[in-house]
């Protein structure tokens, strides 16, 4: 069993890390076009990996969380405000799971 | 304070009014994972005042709950706030080039999406202290909404508790959706990620690999292609 706390005090000097250096190291922005383009792309690999397949089991009733992750994408096309995907991704899980 | 280094500040404070209520909402959502993961709300707290992430937060509880290396958290944290040391970079240019170290150090505490997002839309040179006013509305934002996800989550029914649980994810779609739908690169890109993932998340990978080593892998491997195969992702 780890200690949570070592745990958040190992995030948080990590996480400092990558944001203070180029702060304080870098004057001029990074010249390479590939590291550039890495970091660009980075977010957007992150993100999907973390939500998929997550989403669909999060809630435990993986049915619902199809129908969740449906919405979700349906939702974001449409338009693509934050609290108004998740409101709309977060009802339909509730109601899909009496059901399903 | 003299009144230019306070006026700076003041208007930090009312640009972080909109951002700290959007925080508010996030970190909630974070603070039913938090919850689902077994983090009582001081850690929960502590963690959101001292990291200011959602997915780095949200990435963390996995390796946390299943006692996961200080090493293999420590680079997942790495992979996963890599975005960070771009916005870092670009924001050099932002700033006064005379900012004093102490200054850099203290700006450098809280880069997020948001507060880029605001900073590289104000006149340069930014003043650090409009930084600092966007810090002081927009962090206690982030960790309150975090602490009350996590009492919520102990005090709501567990039906409304599993729906909420998927709050955070529909959120990171709508981070990712919009610009997938313009850009066909970035499309493919998810796409393929979130079959990767999959693949990954599927016996017997599974037992093998972490879900936070997972993260690691598909990011690092699959942004690296994508930046070989597009280079100058940019689309300005």
């Amino acid at each position: 069993m780890r200690n949570t706390y070592v745990c958040i005090l190992v995030m948080a000097l990590v996480t400092y890390l990558v944001r203070v250096i180029p702060l304080v190291f870098f004057h001029g922005g990074i010249k390479s076009r590939f590291i550039r383009s890495f970091l660009h792309y980075v977010p957007y690999v992150t993100l999907s990996v973390m939500t998929f397949p997550a989403i669909i089991t999060a809630s435990g009733n993986p049915l619902s969380g199809l129908v969740g992750l449906a919405v979700a994408v349906a939702v974001s096309v449409w338009k693509g405000s934050l609290p108004l995907v998740a409101a709309f991704c977060c009802l339909s899980v509730y109601i899909s799971s009496l059901v399903l | 304070m003299d009144r230019g280094r306070r006026y700076a500040f003041t208007r930090g404070m009312s640009s972080g009014i909109p951002i700290s209520a959007g925080y508010f909402a996030v970190s909630f959502s974070l603070g039913i994972l938090m919850r689902n993961s077994g983090l009582d709300p001081l850690e929960g707290l502590v963690m959101s005042l001292l990291n200011n992430t959602s997915a780095g937060e949200a990435a963390a509880l996995g390796i946390i709950a299943s006692g996961g290396s200080y090493a293999e958290l420590a680079l997942n944290q790495l992979v996963i706030n890599l975005r960070y040391f771009l916005m870092s970079a670009a924001l050099t240019v932002h700033f006064a080039k005379d900012l004093p170290l102490h200054s850099r150090l203290l700006v450098g505490f809280d880069v997020t999406d948001e507060i880029f997002a605001t900073l590289v839309a104000q006149e340069r040179p930014v003043s650090e202290y409009f930084a600092y006013g966007l810090f002081v509305v927009t962090i206690p934002g982030w960790a309150a909404g975090t602490t009350l996800g996590i009492i919520f989550g102990d005090i709501l029914p567990a039906s409304v508790v599993s729906a909420l649980s998927v709050a955070l994810y529909a959120m990171f779609l709508a981070v990712v959706i919009p610009p997938a739908v313009r850009d066909k690169r970035i499309l493919v890109l998810v796409l393929v990620s979130m079959l990767s993932s999959l693949v990954f998340s599927l016996e017997p990978l599974s037992s093998h690999i972490s879900e936070g080593m997972r993260i690691i892998i598909l990011t690092l491997a699959l942004s690296a292609i994508a930046a070989l195969v597009w280079p100058e992702g940019e689309e300005e």
